[in-house]
């Protein structure tokens, strides 16, 4: 199957300020300190046409909590005030990885409004603008476009949705962004990983993006042959890309098997589109099954549709863990706000009798071919998914619908909406253009970083790294304070990299916010290490106090942890006491003994001594006790 | 010039000409570097480069290209007219009241044309019935454009047609009118139309936006719903302007035209009471009086219209280093009134008493309001205030510096009698004194 993927990275960038006011970027888990309400109405297009989807959530009574925290949004994200000019350190960051990919600026930026209502941005709109276009970067011997390069604010966070409130926090609204897209040229799940990694590999090289998760999130859109086009939207991590498109894959020949089957079954439209909506509610009386019973009793209605000829194929999987059923399922929940659907490929179950299916099928007269859904809800919004259900039937006979959809954490993804049509965008007349003089383009020219293959010769080179952590160390996201530490400390460069990206991934997977370790904090921990005042051993253990106890200082995580070295004085005593119990073998053995005491030693005081220090005294101990030149 | 290359200067104008490109042509631009765009040329506005080319890429996204010598610039196509299908206008319920919306101007019903950004006013029936579909559950809506002004660019003139147009419906069996405004000078055309119409027999309504109506956030919409309800539901008979009570979408406050002043540049509730309580407010679609203190609706009332206003009337702010001479020069244009926004309680420099003292000489009314926005001038409790009130100024109590100046120039209008006319200042006609301050009306 020929497969295209085009791949549109973001990445925050970790400029003083947000793109379009004055406030310093930090994100915040406390109480807010105030909140506001609004509702986003869907305007018209140029033709007077209103997005459905949009018109839609609006029309369901769907409101936005904005969450305010003062230090970082001011009225500017709250759509009380108008946006300042765009920030120039952004623009120079983009015009700076525009450089890297071989990029041509243009030469007077616009910024955009892109309509979004679904309530991320305060405005209705995402502000953005393009700033180069037609570069390219070289993979394994590939040539890939680079299509667009654009700056955009991020987006509000989502919280929570609670009924028909949806809860955004405005922190993050406003954060730069650099956005990328490639071509869609990419024709591997494997390529696909390799160019998004060689991308990020770009932008780290400016040290001015920022760190942690949501810090980078990549749109994948992947179409194959005679399927769809699907956009899979916001996937976080790096190596998850490769799973993502090979899934969609998978998912999407699924479908096209499912169309097939369909076809040879001579399953036409107009056996859908006159399907009528059935109430089963009398069947279900008396049922067993909690989830009609509880429905019913709060006056819902037991809808279904027959879906003609499709009877087994709900029950297939398209990909780990989604059946066709599941397809259906979401549009249900999406169109509907229903719980969920029940259909006949998975009945009797759910407390549902045999019984009582055979009662749907006798009603509606079904046949084995055919299949039942079913969904227990308000008449209406049963009637809404049942409508949109029959809706996704029709698209099954034409294979693989245009879907956003959004990643699961095993890389397999859920529909969250159709494909929007062509963006709308206007002029965002609030601000005015900027234009990219020569001074500016100059600026940037002359203080490009290093290229990627060069940055990691140099890191091979000058910290005596080998290339397997030197890799490691590009692709992570602790390039920029590695320098920083070196320059500073005198640790070996093999630990420091270790623990940047081995120990911090570590805490990671233990579920640990790393994110929260701040530049000066890490360059902290190793001038602890260096001084002597901490051991190596106890590195990973510190630093996940620290994540896990936020603005407090490696002194606070060395008392609280109870892991101060013990002082020189402490030292000699506990070496003198041990000659005494070793006295034996190191009479015997003299200095030779030193690596048996040493090995002693450290069994009992690891984490709370200095090695060398410890080495030092038993050395000088035993040299005083029986002589050094005795063997 | 070609229409729409206005903004357009240098080779970029010269490149557009030669080729005879005009807005929403396609046009292709090769750079003497080799890279090609192609795209929609839209309009310059007045910020940025002038000779950079904008175009509008097929991505949605305008950049802005600067012509060269050795750039080529060529047209591919005409543009192709883009047409708005208006909503159908749609059908009234029978029974839902009559309330005219008169459009005047400002962001609060506009549309945007999203190839070139540029925002033109809307006021049909249809298209705000389709903007506000909701509008059609309240009341039975009809729009008429009277004309398309910014709010600075508002005048008495523009007060007078707005009473008249207001006027000449009272006798349509309507419920309440409402008036789509822009809000910089809102609170002066309120505090106008106030004077200009009394005795009214239905609430009038006005009613602004302070996001442009083409976005998703604003409030236009939500404010309108508002108006709307406050012209149908509201038991008064005075002139009113509804606007956000906060920043969230579910209050709208009902502000009476001689109390109310926009307070914040940009802010949703920037419209504020000030000494007084607000009329009331509309939440859930439902509207609450709050003010006991009005005069209320009665559709026998026969109106008084008198929309005439004075513009030799000027309202001065003194500071410290005010030149008296100021003065002296208004009088010297012939000014027949001047309103003084003075210092705390109603002051001014003693400096300026002898040019107050000739303005009296000449039969020029002086009132004196506060800069201090909240609070009643008293001019006995100092020195100045009684000296001044000697020189012939009139403390105007708790009136707002802004209404008492809109107020002057249709007490000017109205006699020439100095005596008549200070008087009249301090005669309560629209609710724009009170005798008492509550605590709640606090900055």
């Amino acid at each position: 199957m020929k497969v295209k993927v085009g791949l549109e990275l973001h990445q925050q960038l970790a400029t003083t300020y947000k793109l379009f006011c004055g406030c310093q970027i930090s994100l915040s888990s406390a109480e807010p300190e105030y909140k506001f309400i609004r509702r986003l109405r869907p305007t018209q297009s140029e033709l007077g046409e209103v997005d459905p989807a949009a018109l839609f959530e609006f029309k369901k009574g769907r409101y936005i909590v904005y969450e305010v925290d003062d230090s970082s949004s001011c009225l500017v994200e709250m759509d009380e005030e108008p946006p300042h000019p765009i920030n120039g350190e952004a623009v120079e960051v983009a015009l700076t990885v525009a450089l890297l990919l071989n990029a041509s600026p243009v030469d007077e930026v616009h910024v955009m409004r892109k309509i979004v209502i679904d309530g991320s941005n305060t405005a209705g709109f995402q502000r953005t603008a393009l700033i180069a276009t037609g570069g390219y970067i070289d993979v394994e011997n590939k040539r890939i476009p680079i299509q667009s390069i654009c700056v955009e604010e991020d987006a509000a966070r989502l919280i929570k949705q609670e009924g028909e409130a949806i809860y955004y926090r405005l922190d993050r609204l406003g954060i730069p962004l650099i956005e990328i897209a490639t071509a869609p040229i990419i024709e591997s799940p494997r390529e696909a990983l390799t160019v998004a990694s060689s991308i990020g590999r770009i932008l780290r090289t400016t040290g001015r993006v920022r760190r942690g998760l949501g810090s980078i999130r990549q749109d994948v859109n992947i179409s194959t042959e005679g399927g769809g086009l699907i956009e899979v939207k916001g996937v976080q991590r790096l190596d998850l890309i490769e799973k993502v498109v090979e899934y969609e894959i998978m998912r999407q020949k699924n479908l096209l098997a499912i169309r097939d089957e369909l076809d040879a079954r001579g399953c036409k439209p107009t056996d859908i589109i006159n399907e009528p909506i059935i109430d089963f509610t009398e069947i279900f009386r008396n049922t067993s099954s909690h989830i009609i019973r509880n429905a019913v009793k709060s006056g819902g209605k037991v809808l279904g549709v027959v879906l003609k000829k499709f009877g087994g194929l709900l029950a297939r999987e398209l990909e780990p863990g989604l059946r066709f059923g599941g397809e259906f399922a979401t549009r249900a929940s999406f169109w509907g706000g229903v719980g969920g659907i029940f259909h006949t490929d998975e009945l009797p179950g759910y407390g549902i009798t045999a019984e009582e299916v055979a009662k749907v099928k006798s009603l509606t007269g079904a046949s084995e071919l055919d299949a039942i859904i079913l969904v227990a809800d308000e008449y209406s919004k049963a009637e809404a998914a049942l409508k949109a259900i029959l809706e996704r039937a029709l698209e099954a006979l034409k294979g693989v619908p245009d879907e956003t959809r959004g990643p699961n954490p095993d890389g397999t993804t859920r529909y969250m909406r159709p494909r929007p049509g062509a963006a709308r965008m206007y002029p965002e007349t609030d601000i005015p253009p900027l234009r990219i003089t020569e001074d500016i383009f100059l600026k940037v020219k002359h203080n490009l970083p290093e290229h990627p293959s060069i940055m990691l010769k140099n890191l091979v080179d000058v910290y005596g790294l080998n290339r397997k952590l030197a890799e490691q160390l590009m692709d992570s996201e602790y390039l920029n304070v590695f320098k920083l530490i070196m320059s500073e400390v005198k640790v070996p460069a093999k630990f420091v990299v270790a623990t940047l990206t081995e120990t911090l991934k570590n805490l990671e997977r233990e579920g640990v916010d790393v994110s929260i370790l701040t530049d000066s904090t890490l360059i902290d921990v190793f001038k602890y290490v260096d001084k002597g005042f901490m051991v190596k051993e106890n590195v990973p253990e510190v630093l996940k106090w620290l994540c896990l106890n936020v603005n407090m200082s490696v002194k606070d995580a060395l008392e609280a942890l109870n892991i101060q070295l013990l002082t020189r004085e402490e030292l000699e005593k506990i070496v003198d006491d041990a000659l005494v119990v070793k006295s034996d073998l190191v009479n015997r053995m003299g200095l030779k003994a030193l690596d048996s005491i040493m090995g002693f030693l450290m069994g009992k005081l690891r984490g709370r001594v200095d090695p060398q220090l410890l080495m030092e005294i038993i050395r000088r101990r035993i040299v005083e006790k029986v002589g050094g030149g005795r063997s | 010039m070609p229409h729409g290359l206005e903004g357009y200067r240098g080779l970029a104008l010269k490149a557009l000409i030669n080729i005879g490109a005009g807005i929403g042509d396609t046009i292709r631009i090769k750079k003497s570097s080799g890279t090609i765009y192609e795209g929609i040329l839209v309009p310059r506005f007045e910020y940025g480069d002038p000779e950079c080319i904008v175009l509008k890429l097929k991505n949605g996204y305008n950049i802005g290209l600067k012509i060269n010598d050795a750039d080529v610039v060529e047209k591919l196509g005409e543009g192709s007219k883009l047409t708005y299908k208006a909503q159908p206008t749609p059908k009234t319920v029978l029974n839902l009241p009559k309330v005219p919306i008169i459009g005047t101007g400002g962001t609060i019903a506009s549309r945007v044309d999203y190839r070139t950004g540029a925002v033109t006013p809307i006021f049909t029936t249809g298209d705000l019935y389709s903007m506000v579909p909701e509008l059609g559950e309240i009341a039975n809506v009809e729009t008429k454009v009277l004309f398309n002004v910014f709010s600075e660019d508002m005048t008495p003139k523009h007060w007078i047609k707005i009473a008249e147009e207001i006027a000449s419906q009272f006798g349509n069996n309507i419920q309440g009118v409402v008036v789509a405004h822009g809000t910089d000078t809102m609170g002066y055309t309120a505090a106008a139309l106030s004077f200009a119409l009394q005795a009214l027999p239905v609430p009038v309504v006005l009613v602004g936006s302070q996001r442009s109506s083409d976005r998703p956030s604003s409030d236009a919409a939500f404010n309108l719903i508002g108006a709307v309800i406050a012209a149908v539901h509201a038991p008064f008979g005075e002139v009113a302007v509804a606007m956000h009570k906060n920043l969230s979408d579910d209050e709208v406050l009902i502000h009476r035209g001689t109390r109310v002043r926009k307070c914040h540049t940009s802010r949703r509730d920037a419209f504020k009471s000030i000494n007084a309580d607000p009329l009331g407010i509309v939440k859930n679609r439902v509207y609450r009086q709050i003010s006991s203190f009005f005069k209320p609706r009665n559709s026998s009332n026969s109106p008084k219209i008198n929309p005439v206003f004075e513009e030799k009337a000027v309202l001065v702010k003194y500071y410290p280093g005010f030149n008296p001479e100021i003065i002296e020069k208004l009088l010297d244009m012939g000014y027949r009134g001047v309103i003084l926004e003075g210092t705390g309680l109603g002051h001014v420099g003693s400096v300026c008493i002898k040019a107050i003292e000739r303005a009296r000489d000449m039969g020029v009314f002086i009132g004196m309001t506060s800069q201090c926005i909240w609070g009643r001038v008293n001019m006995d409790v100092y020195y100045t205030g009684r000296d001044l009130q000697r020189a012939g100024v009139t403390p105007l109590e708790d009136m707002l510096a802004e209404t008492a100046v809109v107020k002057l120039m249709w007490v000017l209008a109205q006699t020439d009698n100095i005596e008549e006319i200070k008087k009249l200042m301090l005669t309560n006609i629209a609710g724009e004194f009170s005798h008492r301050l509550s605590y709640r009306w606090s900055a």
